[in-house]
């Protein structure tokens, strides 16, 4: 049997990604990282910034997200995002621009611990991927 | 009955109101196909949403401690309308089909003796309903300088709704949109998204989830972004809803306008004739008497 199973990723503009050959997802999950096999059980949870990692025959994918949703059923992996990147299209100034947002945004004041978390996150992943 | 002249004046009017007119459909035209791919592709992302929400509520353990956005406040005292309308006019019935629509659940909720506030996005609804409700309306958003709607813009919208809502300034929320369904037919909605109105669709699916983290701390995250992603979705259909509007109505125009000129040139050439006539009765007669 095969050991493949179904992603798709959605952002709010469009359907950003469909296939259905792939053998593992890493995604990064809120309590840390979780990589997703054929016949996980189902499961909902959700992303912090960074990177999915998406292994398929036809070629590993590398993308940066900053939020999410994951919603795993039936061998059928949705991913919903309002923020992603394929890392393989994102160039060194669109990576710093990002990172001085969210540098921006990690040092302001007036941000509850959430969102400062998450930023302190976003920077931590740029700047690994810089 | 109209001079010669009047009446080629009004020929060359009506005639570059055509051209306008029908300028402006080609553009809606074109227009209108970006909208509504958009709008297409943007509804995956809403369903997939709603999906998921849904499968949590329905997971959900502890109904009575459910987060505020989805089990509502409790009372329902306070409603808060969201009426999104377009920036610009001349497209048909497009607003005034909103507005008709708002305007008599406003009048239910008033009627009910419940306190109403209205939120509009877009400046056309702002300029229909401060008239009769100018006193209700709270804040009045316009994105005029977006081209097409954006996530961003959504987002800001719903932010601002949950800090109302967080403020405890409503209990009940709804927005009012077009929904689009082709080019000529666009259907008013009311959708109510605070509390989250599941009834009536029931999940078949009684499949458990495993949650990572619980329920509580997902859905606390996930009804924010719903509410932004419901107003986008509500966005996108405006949007592709407003083009396809313009459309028909400047098909309408355009073809009017096409009336009304051959109608104005068949009453030029009869009165042109009937001058002719008048002279060569004149002459002649004048030649008889001689």
């Amino acid at each position: 049997m095969s050991e493949e199973f179904k992603v798709e990723i959605v952002n709010p503009e469009k359907s950003f990604l469909v296939k259905d050959d792939v053998s593992e997802v890493v995604v990064p999950a809120f309590e840390g990282e979780m990589g997703i096999l054929k016949d996980h059980i189902s499961i909902i949870s959700f992303l912090k910034p960074g990177i999915i990692k998406i292994l398929s025959k036809s070629g590993d994918e590398n993308y940066y997200v900053e939020d999410g949703i994951v919603e795993f059923k039936n061998n059928n992996l949705s991913i919903l995002t309002s923020t992603i990147f394929n890392l393989a299209d994102m160039d060194k100034s669109k990576q710093q621009d990002l990172l001085k947002q969210a540098e921006e945004e990690a040092n302001k004041t007036d941000i509850n611990d959430q969102s400062k978390y998450l930023a302190d996150q976003k920077v931590e992943v740029l700047k690994t991927l810089n | 009955m109209a001079s010669l002249d009047d009446l080629k004046k009004r020929i060359a009017s009506v005639k570059s109101t055509q051209k306008i007119t029908k300028a402006m459909k080609m553009v809606a035209a074109a227009k209108l196909r970006r909208a509504q791919e958009s709008a297409e592709k943007g509804r995956p992302y809403s369903e997939k949403m709603n999906n998921v929400i849904l499968n949590l509520s329905n997971g959900i353990s502890d109904k009575e401690n459910a987060p505020k956005l989805l089990s509502g406040t409790g009372q329902e005292k306070t409603h808060l309308c969201v009426v999104m309308t377009s920036d610009r006019g001349l497209c048909g019935g497009f607003n005034s089909n909103i507005i008709k629509k708002a305007k008599s659940y406003f009048a239910k909720i008033l009627d009910e003796g419940k306190e109403l506030k209205i939120i509009t996005v877009g400046s056309k609804g702002n300029d229909q309903l401060k008239r009769v409700y100018g006193d209700k309306i709270i804040e009045n958003i316009s994105f005029k300088e977006s081209k097409n709607a954006n996530y961003f813009d959504a987002d800001k919208v719903g932010k601002m709704v949950i800090e109302k809502f967080e403020a405890g300034e409503f209990d009940v929320c709804t927005i009012f949109y077009n929904q689009f369904k082709n080019v000529i037919t666009q259907i008013p909605q009311a959708q109510q998204i605070i509390p989250l109105n599941n009834e009536g669709e029931e999940n078949s699916s009684e499949e458990s989830y495993e949650f990572e983290p619980d329920e509580d701390e997902i859905l606390s995250n996930l009804l924010p972004k719903n509410i932004s992603t419901q107003i986008f979705k509500a966005m996108l259909e405006n949007s592709a809803s407003e083009q396809g509007s313009r459309m028909s109505a400047m098909d309408n125009a355009t073809r009017n306008a096409g009336e009304m000129v051959d109608k104005l040139t068949i009453e030029y050439n009869r009165s042109r004739q009937a001058a002719i006539t008048k002279e060569l009765i004149e002459i002649i007669s004048g030649a008889e008497s001689l």
